[in-house]
């Protein structure tokens, strides 16, 4: 049972759980209760606090009531960012999750070496957010690098993919997509909870390939899809290290790979504005509360839970 | 198309399109490991995965290419790595008992609040906790990476191993119980030594992350002489010519090798992982 589930199970209420034992949880807990209010809920809060405050870390915080989050309404700089990570979820996610989908869908029905295509296909998810990545796609999408030698060889001129603004973008898209495997790993495991014996019932019934998919899979596959879906989007929008590394952390060229990540880590580490750094912060995670309410809610009109 | 047909050519075009499939995907990552053998003016004539002659200078160029050399940023990224795992395997662990196992007051709210945790950004909470770090005076060291996992702030885990201790015969505990062990006996000589498999999915996950992890150890090491390994590269990178890439990319594979290493050992503990919990 994945996270999404449980809680869902919270919301609709269990059993009632009776209290004892309640030292020992205490003392077992003590890590993470610390945990939660220096590491987690404090900073938070405070990251609230900052918002309406001017700070750089070395003055004391100078409250300035809501200048920051006027200031996002009128950053041209930051709308653009919003404009490119739009971009980069909502076109990285779903090509992304299509290829889980596809390649699962292949993978599935006791083929022989299944172990040995998942291992090659998860293998970009390990290394796709190392720097060491992000160095080899600066090469792979460069002027000289392998995609134009590759497309030369075709006859067909390249261009710099990286350096031109109109491009740059999709080189990370790309980047995404090519670590579908995570997301293909989960797809696998809930092909094989559906049961053999539905596919057999539609297949006396004459039900076609694609009846049968559309029919059965699909649906029975639907809880899983809308995991992954809101699992993938939540992480891309917190995508950093590649924009980061291809544009020598510029988010260049001309903005084109500014992720809003980015602008904050900009806003907050280089020029050291803490106090609106702190508000670009919240608003990053209002957007994706946004983006995973609207999930849940669109969730009622497609996913299929057969419980 | 009758069955024996079917059979006969659509596995070996399944397998023929996977194949290629895998292939198109690795051969960025072959292609790097071929280039970091290759000179310079080489790497991007021939889109080939044999070098012409194996020109190990790269990786000796690249080594020493900054002060300190490759190996400190090595060592500081495998201190961080081990201080990480042995924080999570704890903190986690222990949390996990108390929501799988114990009854307490506001357990549902709590339990909660932890899974909610799981999909926090860190950028929401990396400008106070920054602000509180350096204030205690922790910038450039490793402990603003490490505390967190001694506090059990990687709620995946906490969640993974909560999964896992439900899934163990309670009669154990309670047969513990019987014999008058309390919970801390339980949780040690018990629930501990079964839940291995969930112990080694996080170690192996905790491993690759923290190797990986980038954002916060840009913000927290500063110091070249603390720079783990991915900060020192992309600082290599940005400070080299464009004509050293056989060396940029050769401290790029030794910068993977560790990752690709713990796959192998780790794959069966990955692919679970990730298939119970979902992982990134």
């Amino acid at each position: 049972m994945s996270a999404l589930d449980e809680l869902r199970q919270l919301r609709r209420g269990g059993a009632q759980v009776r209290s004892r034992d309640n030292r020992a949880a205490f003392w077992f807990l003590a890590p993470w209760f610390a945990g939660l209010v220096f590491i987690t809920i404090g900073p938070v809060l405070a990251s609230f606090g900052l918002g309406f405050t001017k700070y750089n870390l070395i003055q004391p915080p100078r409250f300035i009531g809501l200048d920051n989050f006027a200031r996002i309404l009128t950053d041209e700089r930051l709308h653009n960012a919003l404009g490119v990570t739009f971009t980069y979820v909502l076109v990285s996610v779903p090509l992304q999750l299509a290829c889980a989908l596809g390649v699962a869908l292949l993978l599935d029905k006791g083929l022989r070496g299944l172990a040995f295509y998942r291992s090659a296909f998860y293998l970009p998810s390990l290394l796709g957010s190392s720097v060491a990545i992000a160095v080899l796609w600066t090469q792979v999408f460069g002027t000289e690098g392998l995609v134009n030698r590759v497309l030369g060889l075709f006859g067909v001129e390249g261009r710099g993919w990286i350096s031109d603004p109109d491009t740059a973008l999709s080189t990370l898209i790309v980047l995404n997509v090519w670590t579908f495997g995570s997301p293909m790993i989960i797809f696998l495991a809930g092909l094989r909870q559906i049961p053999v014996v539905y596919y057999e019932a539609a297949a006396i019934d004459g039900a076609s390939r694609w009846a049968r998919f559309r029919r059965i899979t699909l649906p029975l596959l639907s809880p899983i899809l809308f995991f992954n879906l809101v699992l993938q989007i939540i992480h891309a929008f917190q995508s950093f290290t590649q924009a980061f590394v291809v544009s020598g952390g510029t988010g260049g060229p001309s903005d084109s790979t500014m992720f809003y990540t980015l602008y904050l880590y900009q806003q907050g580490f280089s020029r050291f504005d803490m106090g609106y750094a702190s508000a670009l912060a919240w608003f990053l995670l209002l957007i994706i509360a946004a983006f995973t309410a609207i999930n849940f809610w669109a969730a009622r009109y497609w996913v299929f839970y057969d419980d | 198309m009758t069955t024996e047909l079917r059979r006969r050519l659509v596995v070996p075009a399944k397998h023929a399109g996977l194949v290629l499939i895998g292939f198109v995907m690795l051969y960025p990552v072959l292609w790097m490991v071929a280039g970091s053998l290759r000179p310079g003016d080489e790497i991007f004539r021939s889109p080939g995965l044999v070098p012409e002659t194996l020109h190990t200078q790269n990786y000796t160029e690249g080594w020493n290419a900054l002060t300190p050399s490759f190996g400190t940023y090595l060592v500081n990224s495998a201190v961080l790595v081990l201080g990480c795992i042995v924080g999570n395997l704890v903190s986690c662990s222990m949390a996990a008992y108390a929501f799988a196992r114990l009854h307490f007051t506001g357990k549902r709210w709590w339990f909660g609040i932890m899974l909610g945790t799981i999909m926090l950004p860190i950028h929401v909470i990396i400008v106070p906790q920054y602000v509180l770090f350096s204030n205690i005076g922790w910038v450039n060291t490793f402990l603003p990476l490490i505390v967190p996992k001694i506090l059990a702030t990687d709620a995946f885990f906490v969640f993974l191993m909560v999964q896992f201790i439900r899934g163990l015969p309670r009669e154990l505990d309670e047969a513990a119980r019987i014999d008058g062990c309390g919970h801390p006996r339980i949780f040690l000589r018990i629930v501990l030594p079964l839940m291995t498999p969930a112990l080694a999915t996080t170690t192996i996950f905790t491993f690759i992350w923290t190797w990986n992890d980038f954002f916060s150890q840009l913000i927290y090491l500063t110091d070249p002489e603390m720079y783990t390994v991915p900060v020192a590269l992309r600082s290599f990178v940005d400070s080299t010519v464009a004509t050293s890439w056989g060396s940029q990319f050769a401290m790029s594979v030794v910068s993977l090798v560790p990752i690709f290493l713990a796959f192998l050992v780790g794959q069966r503990y990955l692919v679970k992982g990730i298939a119970t919990t979902g992982g990134k």
